[in-house]
């Protein structure tokens, strides 16, 4: 047998799945005793190059409530053509076309390497992506140039036959038409107003059926929204012409940005005319909302936009309203099956905190950069379109993700980009964590790397023992529109066995994943952050006693919301809910790797000893990329010993860790903001703030000798302080 | 002199059919006049003189009937005109304080000598009653009007413009009037008494001057303010709304794409004319360009906003569909200059025919079409014009939207008021707004049924805007028409954002206003725009005695921002004597003016009474006007006598006109919406036009001389010869009639053909013939359309033929179809009308 290791690594690389325990406790009492839920991570478009979907639809057990798709964990009667469903044990016999299977001849759904699998569909016509353009034009003259340009290129990265639109704003908002010669048409809305989506449509886009046309190719015509290949000259001489939003700003005000409106009427548009279809509207901001419904922030600019001290002051006028506004907005977008991104680039905040609901339920994405003139944007916004090895992009619309247990467990909730579906049944616990009370959630734009957490609850008596040789199983069926317009099912079955706590307590230990319960447990911190206060967040999470990685997240932005701004708090936890492990957890902890001439580069412990004179220091925190020069490392390089033919060793020293850096700035979505730094430098706080502060000023001469490594200016607590504390606790606890 | 008019015989009335006349109760009488001076007795010989040549001329039909009054024995329009014609041979001097300028008619030089020429502004009587007793005794309306902007003939000189600099205009302390003529300085010139309100001002150092030994300023004829009637000056930032220099007005065409518009023509003609047009905006140096900017808009149920700024390619349509709530979707590049911005207008001008060409939308909105462009004047901060060229009732849902009210049956009955009332209120707030702006509305209608202008002219007519109507414009016989017309509107010289002020000495004070504009308190006349055709009418009451030696004194001034953006104030100055004795009153009154302003207070009458009472009240008038001067100013006579004051012996027939007139009794024919048009027309009117308007000028044109014009006859079917050629101009239509027996000579030299069944009916011009008859009949027709305001379309009229219906409708001394009196019997109604009240 192999080590839980490579089990573990096996399962997440095969199925997308990573939980918390491999062993799972066999009743309800022994699993809350383990404090951390049953509960895994599932990456439901996990990249399976190696799983080529099979053409047909798959086999679904007859009970009306279970629907179970056939699996390799079923019992199959060859010779009967029967299988019996191993949610419900319902027998059901084989559709026709299944007539010659037998022991040696098995659909591909039955074999154990199969546990995921997808199926491809076909059902009636396929429409086309859709990509909805919502552009902000009240930038600086650069940005807007920049942000231009950017969309320009877009263009020609989607597909020819996507659909497009474009929708700018400002003090109005602009639907423009993209069919006509000569003169530019656009529809134009008040900026002020909150239009129904029956105005739209009324005003805008009568929404004409999609017309057939050659064999049942549906040509989908509308004003506002075309295939690209037929309006791309088009739309990039409009793209040119657009031009900073006319209306003068008076001295000390903001402009009047009408961020709110433009979104109801992208919203609107496609509801109107593309109900569950997958599209995607991108929003481009490079302000706060000031007008109008969704108003973040009145025009005047003697008043700030609101801080965490205003909000928990109760002193921010427009939170309420406006989150309750995008709220609205982001449901009745996921209802559609539309995800709305948001590119968000200024150097003030632009209302995230308020806007964060819009991806956040619709699974968009959303990028938060000081400009849109930055490589950050530029690349970040590019790679939205990456495609993966089929040449298909790595985008998927319209997922719905439903989960089926065996009757010993039952979903409590998840938490991820998704809204809930409210499908009540049996498998459906009464605890929730996350978005609970259901079997399915809507998650309206999936990619590869979209990761939701699951939560379950063991709900096997104490005294109604498992029979021997059970086995918990979930299933988790996951019907999406791929990128290629496919309708697609993916479905994976997964089966743990059953462990008696009291027996086999150190089996169930040893199948413990440590990483994949920091995660999960660092989610359910952040979603109660979401909606709790602070510090009884924090209290909750000391009482979850995680090792090490509690002490980085209790002080990482996903929780504390000191020294960030509300948008950057709803920004960093916007990705922390959706990324994959790997990701999550360098976030968590952030990766520190130190670069020297005494040997190759070697991880080093987050700590402030590990800032030495003679060290680069790479720092990951998966938003930032931090290169930090050491004292001496940084005298030298103003010396310019690098330039010295003599001193090459030294240069490649200063290259190694930006090659290292490029590798990461090449893959990661979003980009991460990248720092260069040195002793003493301001940007130097980006790491002195992640380090733990084994030393700080209040201890730096306590210790009374000649320390290694740098201060950190903070009265925050170090690790062995927070240490000793939890262990004093534990024992008074337990006592 | 006056004029007598006596009745000799009584015999019984026959057949009058006439409402007036059923009311009656005296039904026995006959008229035969008489003709008499009644300073001139010697002159009776003379009367029996006429009266002979009378009898001897060629009459038939009148002459055989026993009952009829000798039409020439009666007061002649055309005798009083030519009379006047050959009576003024000098310019006219203003100078002379009471004195009636020469009729409206007549054709002279004004010079101005202290009091402002009669283009400017007309009184009704240039004596006025020192009480206000006479003045009620007397019932002659005091009322002047004004057109403060009147384009002057080539021979005459503008107003100057006196630029005083940062201190801005000199005015009195107490009652703000502009320093004038009327000004006496004092104390060596350091103080000066004002002539209205008598209070004393110091001069301001700046304008201190010497006087000489009669007390006048030495510089008094190097300043226009001293010694002219009429000047103007540069108004400071003062003077300027929120105390900030205007910005230079803008005109923002909007026009309609619906189905009907774009069918007619009307879209089509518009685009293709406005791209040359742009070059002739009004401008004050003809040798600069013009600082107007200009705007686009189209729309139907929705609108549709253009972005032509010259760095575009391609002009941008911007649709706004939520019109509930109108705002204006683009400010950079709206409006915009049009020599920047030239080839981006004229490919829009291109497009939209285009673009509309197969539109099957019916709909159209109206309100917020002027809610568009107000609000693009509110964003540029600027004052401006709006051209709507509209075709239909605005049934869309919207602000404004109207229904069809249209009922016949309500003509007649009281309730008939209401038709011309605007159906809902939003077209006065709206207008209200506007003016707040300066936002002035032209209205171009091309309506093929019921629009309600009543109501669509609300805001026109409030804004001092005006309103062009084309009944089932076809683009065949209307385009010339209607592009002379939009040419001359577009072209012509306006001020915008304009306040009124008529400011009068002791003892009188300016208490109504009648025109299109808009007032929101008791003084201040407030035009959106203010065109140089634009003429307001201001009655005066008394409110204490005036004395003879002082006169009265009248100021008005009308601050206004020109149409290149500056700030001006246009003061026109009238001193008129006062009379103690009613005869010189009478003596010194001006009927064309009188029946402007009857006409103005009866159809501003007719929003609140019955049209009957409007009429009633306006022959009563009258006949206490003429009851009074029979009673009080006439020698006696008997009482049978129809005395007529020689300045007022038109009265009667051109009150006739005017009760006659569609507005106020309407033939079958005429719709409720031509009513409301004409009655907001007139509104707006100056006294030529006016004249015009009621009584037309009939020409015989059997033979035309080069240099003038031959003789006017009476309006009146008994005048027409059939072997003749009649020219009649009302200032709205021209009308050719041909008689059935016309020379053929004529026919040769007119139209080129040899006979009368080969005039070709539908001709809206005449041919261009290589004879001096042709030649001189279409320099008369292309001078009488130079005079007005708006373009008259030609209609060839053949006598006996279904048009001559039309035409005849135009001859206001004989019985109009609809129930008007002649002149004759409306006369013998009104000698007894003053009999009454005599008696």
């Amino acid at each position: 047998m192999a080590t839980y290791q490579e089990f573990i690594q096996q399962n997440e690389d095969r199925d997308g799945v990573r939980f918390s325990w491999n062993l799972w406790p066999s009743s309800r009492l022994e699993a809350t005793r383990l404090v951390v839920p049953v509960s895994c991570l599932f990456t439901p478009l996990k990249e399976r190059p190696d799983l080529p979907p099979v053409q047909y639809e798959p086999v679904l057990c007859s009970r009306a409530n279970c629907k179970a798709v056939l699996n390799p964990l079923c019992q199959v009667d060859f010779r009967a053509k029967i299988w019996a469903c191993n949610f419900c044990f319902q027998r059901n016999p084989f559709p026709p076309s299944y007539a010659g299977i037998s022991e040696v001849n098995q659909p591909a759904e039955l074999m154990p390497q199969f546990s995921t699998i997808e199926y491809i569909v076909q059902r009636g016509p396929t429409p086309p992506l859709i990509f909805l353009y919502v552009v902000d034009t009240c930038l600086e003259e650069e940005d807007l140039q920049a942000l231009k340009e950017s969309l320009q290129m877009s263009l020609s990265l989607l597909p020819p036959n996507a659909l497009v639109g474009l929708i700018t704003f400002g003090r109005m908002v602009q639907v423009h038409e993209l069919s006509c010669e000569g003169i530019a048409k656009s529809y134009v809305f008040r900026g002020t107003k909150d239009l129904s989506s029956k105005q739209i449509q009324v005003g805008g886009d009568k929404g004409r059926p999609p017309q057939p046309e050659n064999a049942g190719v549906f040509v989908f015509i509308t004003r506002f929204l075309q295939p690209v290949h037929r309006v791309d000259m088009n739309l990039t001489d409009l793209l040119g012409e657009l031009q900073r939003d006319p209306w003068p700003v008076p001295q000390g005000k903001r402009p009047l940005r009408s961020t709110g409106v433009a979104l109801s009427v992208a919203v609107g548009l496609l509801e109107g005319t593309f109900p569950n279809t997958g599209a995607r509207v991108m929003l481009f901001i490079g302000g706060p909302p000031t007008q109008g419904p969704g108003m973040v922030v009145g025009d005047e600019l003697k008043t700030p936009i609101r801080s965490w001290h205003d909000i928990q002051k109760d002193n921010a006028r427009h939170l309420k309203k406006a989150t309750k506004y995008y709220e609205a907005m982001a449901n009745r977008s996921a209802v559609n099956g539309h995800c709305i991104d948001i590119y968000a680039c200024a150097l003030d905040q632009t209302g995230l905190l308020e806007m964060k609901c819009l991806s956040n339920l619709t699974g968009g994405h959303i990028v938060m950069g000081d400009s849109f003139n930055t490589s950050l944007f530029k690349q970040t916004f590019q790679r939205v379109f990456s495609k993966d090895y089929n040449g298909d992009f790595r985008m998927a619309f319209g997922g719905v993700l439903e989960v089926k247990t065996s009757r010993e467990v039952k979903v409590c909730g998840t938490i991820g980009p998704c809204v809930s579906l409210n499908a009540k049944g049996s498998c459906v616990s009464e605890n929730e964590m996350g978005i609970g009370g259901t079997s399915q959630w809507k998650v309206c734009g999936i990619n590869p790397s979209t990761t939701l957490a699951l939560y379950f609850e063991v709900v096997n008596q104490h005294n109604a023992p498992v029979p021997q040789g059970g086995r918990g199983v979930i299933q988790f069926v996951t019907q999406y529109q791929h990128s290629n317009t496919q309708r697609r099912i993916r479905v994976t079955t997964i089966a743990r066995n059953w462990a008696d706590a009291q027996s086999q307590i150190q089996h169930i230990e040893s199948s413990f994943d440590q990483e994949a319960s920091a995660v999960l447990m660092a989610r359910l911190g952040v979603f109660r952050a979401e909606s709790e206060e602070g510090p009884d967040v924090l209290r909750w999470l000391d009482r979850q006693l995680i090792r090490l990685f509690m002490f980085h997240l209790r002080r990482s932005p996903f929780l504390q919301v000191f020294n960030n701004s509300p948008d950057e708090s709803s920004y960093y936890r916007h990705h922390f809910v959706r990324q994959d492990l790997t990701q999550s957890l360098i976030m968590i902890q952030p990766i520190l790797y130190s670069y020297s001439f005494h040997g190759p580069p070697e991880p080093v412990l987050l700590d402030s000893s590990s800032i030495l004179p003679d060290r680069i220091l790479l720092m990951d925190t998966f938003f930032q990329l931090v290169i930090y020069h050491g004292e001496t490392i940084a005298q030298w390089r103003k010396a310019g010993y690098q330039e010295m033919a003599e001193y090459e060793n030294f240069k490649q020293l200063l290259l190694a860790p930006l090659d290292d850096a490029q590798e990461i700035l090449q893959t990661r979505f979003p980009m991460p903001r990248y720092i260069d730094t040195e002793h003493g430098g301001s940007q130097a706080r980006f790491l002195l703030s992640k380090v733990n502060p084994s030393q700080t000023h209040n201890n730096l001469y306590a210790w009374g000798q000649v320390l290694r490594g740098a201060p950190i200016l903070t009265d925050d607590v170090s690790l062995q302080v927070f240490m000793d504390h939890l262990k004093k606790l534990a024992v008074s606890s337990s006592a | 002199g006056l004029l007598l008019v006596k009745i000799e015989k009584m015999l019984p009335a026959t057949r009058h059919s006439l409402a007036e006349f059923s009311l009656l109760t005296l039904l026995f009488y006959i008229f035969t006049l008489f003709l008499y001076f009644l300073f001139c007795p010697v002159l009776h010989n003379l009367l029996d003189k006429l009266l002979n040549v009378k009898q001897a001329s060629d009459m038939p039909a009148v002459q055989k009937s026993r009952h009829r009054i000798d039409p020439d024995a009666i007061p002649s329009p055309i005798q009083v005109i030519e009379d006047d014609r050959a009576k003024c041979t000098e310019p006219f001097n203003t100078g002379v304080r009471g004195q009636v300028p020469p009729l409206v008619t007549t054709n002279f030089q004004a010079k101005d000598q202290g009091n402002a020429s009669p283009r400017f502004v007309r009184c009704t009587a240039y004596n006025v009653p020192c009480t206000a007793d006479m003045a009620k005794q007397s019932q002659v309306p005091l009322a002047a009007v004004i057109k403060p902007l009147a384009t002057l003939p080539p021979d005459e000189t503008p107003p100057y413009l006196v630029d005083h600099g940062e201190a801005g205009p000199v005015r009195c302390n107490r009652c703000k009037a502009y320093m004038c003529p009327y000004m006496q300085f004092i104390e060596g010139g350091r103080r000066f008494q004002c002539g209205f309100c008598s209070c004393v001002t110091e001069v301001p150092p700046h304008y201190f001057q010497h006087l000489d030994h009669t007390g006048k300023r030495v510089d008094c004829y190097d300043r226009p303010e001293l010694s002219l009637g009429s000047y103007e000056f540069v108004a400071t930032v003062d003077y300027c709304k929120n105390n900030k220099i205007p910005q230079p007005p803008a005109f923002i065409f909007l026009i309609d794409v619906s189905y009907n518009a774009v069918k007619s023509g009307m879209v089509n003609i518009v685009c293709q004319e406005l791209k040359t047009l742009l070059d002739y905006l009004p401008r004050e140096n003809p040798e600069m360009d013009s600082v107007v900017r200009v705007g686009f808009v189209t729309y139907n149920k929705v609108l549709h906003f253009y972005n032509v700024k010259a760095s575009l390619a391609q002009p941008q349509m911007l649709v706004v569909s939520d019109v509930s709530d109108m705002f204006v979707p683009l400010l950079d590049g709206f409006l915009v200059n049009v020599n920047e911005s030239r080839l981006v207008i004229e490919s829009l001008l291109d497009q939209i025919p285009e673009m509309f060409a197969d539109t099957r939308e019916t709909e159209t909105v109206f309100g917020p079409v002027i809610q568009a462009g107000l609000e693009a004047l509110k964003a540029a901060d600027c004052s401006g014009k709006l051209f709507v060229f509209h075709t239909s009732l605005p049934i869309a849902e919207a602000p404004g939207k109207l229904k069809n009210r249209e009922d016949k049956k309500l003509v007649g009955t009281d309730k008939e008021k209401s038709l011309f009332q605007p159906q809902v209120g939003f077209y006065n707030t709206l207008a209200k707004e506007c003016v707040a702006q300066g936002c002035c509305v032209d209205l171009f209608l091309f309506p093929n049924q019921y629009v309600d202008v009543a109501t669509l002219g609300v805001v026109p007519v409030s804004t001092g805007g005006s309103i062009y109507k084309y009944t089932y414009f076809q683009a065949q016989s209307d385009t010339e028409r209607f592009l002379n017309d939009l040419r001359r509107d577009i072209q012509k010289l306006v001020g915008f954002d304009a306040v009124m002020r008529v400011r009068t000495s002791t003892g009188i004070r300016a208490t109504d206003f009648f025109g299109s504009f808009f007032m929101s308190n008791t003084t201040d006349v407030e035009l959106a725009g203010l065109d140089c055709d634009k003429a307001i009418t201001v009655e005066f009451k008394h409110d204490d005695k005036l004395s003879e030696e002082t006169g009265a004194l009248m100021q008005c001034a009308v601050l206004y921002t020109s149409c290149s953006g500056q700030r001006r104030l246009r003061v026109h100055n009238m001193a008129v004597n006062c009379c103690s004795q009613l005869a010189d009153l009478y003596r010194n009154c001006e009927t064309d003016t009188i029946i402007n302003f009857f006409s103005k207070y009866a159809f501003r009458g007719l929003l609140n009474n019955p049209t009957k009472a409007v009429r009633d009240t306006l022959i009563n008038q009258c006949a206490q006007i003429l009851a009074c001067y029979r009673k009080n100013c006439a020698s006696p006579s008997s009482a049978g006598q129809l005395i007529l004051p020689e300045c007022m012996k038109l009265l009667p027939v051109y009150l006739n006109c005017v009760l006659k007139s569609d507005v106020l009794m309407p033939g079958a024919d005429v719709s409720l919406d031509d009513r409301a048009y004409l009655r907001q027309l007139i509104s707006g009117m100056d006294v030529t036009e006016s004249h015009i308007f009621f009584y037309p000028r009939l020409l015989p044109l059997t033979k035309l001389e080069s240099g003038s014009l031959p003789m006017a006859v009476r309006d009146s079917e008994e005048r027409l010869s059939k072997g003749g050629v009649y020219l009649l101009e009302t200032g709205l239509h021209l009308f050719l009639w041909v008689g059935a027996s016309v020379q053929q000579e004529l026919l040769l030299n007119i139209f080129g053909t040899q006979s009368f069944s080969q005039i070709d009916p539908s001709l809206t011009s005449l041919p261009v013939l290589d004879n001096p008859f042709s030649q001189r009949l279409r320099d008369i027709i292309e001078s009488f359309r130079a005079q007005r305001s708006r373009y008259m379309k030609l209609m060839v009229v053949k006598q006996e033929d279904k048009a001559e219906l039309i035409f005849r409708h135009f001859l206001v001394e004989d019985k109009s179809v609809s129930g008007g009196a002649s002149y004759v019997d409306f006369l013998c109604h009104m000698h007894k009308e003053i009999r009454q009240l005599l008696s």
